[in-house]
């Protein structure tokens, strides 16, 4: 079969903090007039200063060389920084590699995000047509799909409405629909499954199988490591801009979990004016720790713990809402929590925090991902992707009778459960009540 | 980074190769006309959102001009006198004015246009000169709604446009051109130091008193005017007057002056933004 994607030796080399934000022209100013100088000194000490490969620069991808038939369903996992967005950007051309070469046979559509370009004060209706062409699609081709995107959506009635009023719901499906109808030969997916309810997850994860069935070629990036065994037939996994796992995707995942999940069960950030967030609202600290315990102190399946956020109040007048999800190590969400539409608190240094019960999560790795919004509106100031990852370890003591094994499920609550007899002769008569 | 179609295996597939960074005269006019779409729906949701949820809606594309044009009349032509090249000066000041609201919003918002479209670029791939290039064209609207007011205008004050007014699309093009140009330099620079999100304002205003909107250009002393002249605004301002109102003389240097710089800045302008375009989703 022949190849659609071919990577040789990429490699994306960023300054440092040249992603987290621009340069003011005094910065450059000073640094022409700083130039001089520093080559004057390169001069006498040529090894110490050829720089490029200084702590000044970090290589978000280093070497990455691939070969992907054309059908072929790539899933690419890593950890967040890994480089795994990197490369989706350099392979759907929003950026150049610093080094290396890539040959791509085929139309590719890039699906990055959901809505890119959805503008809110346009209607449903205008919104397909101008996210179509953002996609790439011509607007005969948009005209041809019109009818299936709505019907898709499930958005028909509200059509001709502003999507500023729509739900996020309502906004999400209508933006998949969009983007599903796009029929390229090569497809770059980056954790879009990863949005709406479960029913609409289902739909869209059906999708992208169809796609693969038609025998397109599709690079899916994912957290959701379920997705990425069920729907590819291949996988990388990356980790500090290089490949490390490459293979059938069970393997691929199943090693990823061992060995390059590390556990960080508390953040701090310093400095109130690097903090994530902006102006308004920044995060100082979470962490999650067994109950009268701290961030060190293992966690087991029948601990009670916290999880717990301080953050920078910097304004009074709107009020800080705080979104949990909770992720298990296959990427299934397991809850939803919000500190949510209360009224706003005083500005400040503010802790909020929830507790879990012990007894419900089964043992395992989790990740803990934080939206913050302000007053209730979307978009949201910021959120982490994996800002918690914390172990739950199975209890030494919980023995549950003899059985050692991994409780199946996604959950792992101790339900009291009685046995009786209940022979009419005699009566009910408790035999035994146990928690297992 | 370059994108070339070539007929090998594969049902003709087209072919992508990603590099580093291309050459940065290769303007690849064919992509950016496989892209044309994508210019009319950017420049019709400007359009279209620009006088949402507004009461006048475009009327503000008149009001504008309109009033600055009143103002200007009242305080520079009633009370300090300017000159107007033989024009009632409300017509000499309004109809330079719809020209020059054209210019300044078309450099405003392509100057603005990347920096306003950060999610786009960071999240899908289409030649970059799409953005600023809508931005401009938005603004064109604006004028056709201009003109309906501006011929009345002239209609009241008994002006019959001659044979010259056929110029008019030519000095509106020019208006556009150079805009574009400014436009694409300002854009690129904006990604890079937003220093010049607050720079933009000052040019804009220090640009109005630089260009003969609110006076004639023989108000000028002659040993200024080269120097006055090679703002490209100079000639095209005089030019549209010319060519609508039949003042002064047709532009001769100036005009010349204008179409040169307006290449020199346009060729410039394209240069640097393909020159610094593969680094714009790195650094928004």
């Amino acid at each position: 079969m022949s190849l659609a994607i071919r990577c040789e030796g990429i490699g994306k080399r960023y300054r440092m903090g040249q992603q987290q934000g621009y340069r003011t022209l005094r910065d450059t100013i000073a640094d022409t007039l700083r130039a001089p100088f520093r080559r004057l000194r390169a001069a006498f000490r040529p090894r110490a200063s050829s720089g490029t490969d200084g702590p000044a620069f970090l290589w978000a991808l280093k070497d990455i060389s691939l070969e992907i038939p054309q059908g072929e369903v790539l899933g690419v996992i890593g950890r967040n920084g890994a480089g795994k967005s990197t490369l989706l950007k350099i392979l759907s051309r929003i950026t150049t590699p610093t080094e290396g070469r890539a040959e791509i046979r085929g139309r590719t559509g890039a699906l990055l995000e959901v809505g890119t370009g959805f503008h809110p004060e346009l209607t449903g209706r205008e919104n397909i047509y101008l996210n179509g062409a953002i996609l790439g699609m011509t607007r005969r081709e948009i005209e041809r799909k019109f009818d299936e995107i709505v019907e898709f959506s499930e958005c028909g009635r509200f059509l001709d409405t502003v999507v500023k009023h729509y739900s996020s719901g309502m906004y999400m499906r209508l933006a998949f629909a969009v983007a599903a109808h796009l029929e390229t030969e090569i497809l770059f997916v980056d954790e879009v499954l990863a949005v709406g309810d479960a029913p609409f997850q289902k739909k869209c994860l059906g999708k992208m199988g169809e796609a693969a069935h038609q025998g397109r070629t599709v690079l899916f990036v994912s957290h959701n490591l379920l997705a990425v065994d069920s729907l590819c037939t291949r996988a990388v996994c990356l980790h500090e801009g290089k490949i490390v796992l490459e293979g059938p995707p069970k393997q691929v995942t199943s090693q990823y979990l061992q060995k390059w999940i590390p556990v960080s069960t508390e953040v701090v950030y310093e400095n109130v004016d690097n903090a994530p967030g902006n102006e308004m609202v920044r995060l100082r600290r979470a962490c999650v720790h067994p109950v009268n315990g701290s961030p060190s102190d293992p966690i087991t399946v029948r601990t009670p713990f916290v999880v717990e956020f301080e953050y920078w109040k910097l304004v009074s007048h709107v009020s800080v809402d705080l979104d949990v999800l909770v992720y298990n190590e296959s990427g299934v969400l397991l809850f939803n929590t919000a500190w949510w539409g209360r009224p706003p608190a005083p500005t400040g240094l503010l802790r909020s925090w929830f507790l879990v019960p012990g007894d419900l999560l089964n043992n395992g790795t989790h990740q803990i991902k934080l939206y913050v919004y302000l007053g209730g509106n979307s978009p949201d100031v910021f959120h982490s992707e994996d800002l918690l990852v914390f172990d739950v370890r199975d209890a030494a003591s919980d023995l549950r009778g003899m059985f050692h094994g991994q409780w199946e499920g996604v959950i792992r609550p101790n339900f009291e459960w009685t046995t009786e007899r209940v022979d009419a002769s005699r009566g009910p008569v408790v035999l035994s009540e146990a928690n297992t | 980074m370059e994108a070339r179609s070539d007929t090998g295996r594969d049902d003709n597939l087209p072919l992508i190769v990603i590099e580093g960074p291309g050459a940065a005269w290769d303007l690849r006019w064919h992509e950016l006309w496989h892209y044309r779409e994508l210019v009319y729906f950017l420049t019709w949701r400007d359009i279209k959102v620009r006088y949402k949820q507004t009461i006048l809606g475009v009327a503000w594309a008149v009001i504008q001009p309109l009033f600055i044009a009143l103002t200007l009349s009242l305080f520079l032509g009633k009370l300090a006198k300017v000159p107007s090249d033989g024009v009632p000066y409300p017509v000499f000041a309004y109809s330079a004015m719809v020209l020059w609201q054209l210019f300044a919003h078309a450099l405003t918002e392509a100057s603005n246009s990347l920096v306003g479209n950060e999610r786009l670029i960071t999240k899908v791939y289409f030649p970059r000169l799409v953005i600023p290039m809508s931005a401009v064209l938005g603004g064109l609207v604006d004028i056709v709604f201009a003109f309906c007011v501006l011929i009345p205008f002239l209609a009241f004050y008994r002006i019959v446009p001659t044979a010259a007014a056929l110029m008019v699309p030519f000095f509106i093009l020019l208006t556009v051109l150079i805009a574009f140009g400014v436009g694409l330099w300002l854009s690129a620079l904006n990604v890079q130091y937003r220093d010049v999100r607050y720079t933009i304002g000052f040019l804009v205003q220090f640009w109005f008193l630089a260009t003969p909107v609110a006076y004639p250009t023989s108000v000028v002393p002659q040993r200024w005017q080269a120097l006055y002249g090679l703002n490209p605004m100079v000639g095209v301002i005089e030019g549209f007057r010319w060519a609508l109102l039949g003042t002064g003389q047709a532009p001769g240097h100036l005009l010349a002056v204008s179409v040169a710089a307006a290449a020199v800045i346009l060729g410039s302008g394209l240069y640097y933004f393909r020159r610094v375009e593969a680094t714009f989703a790195d650094v928004i």
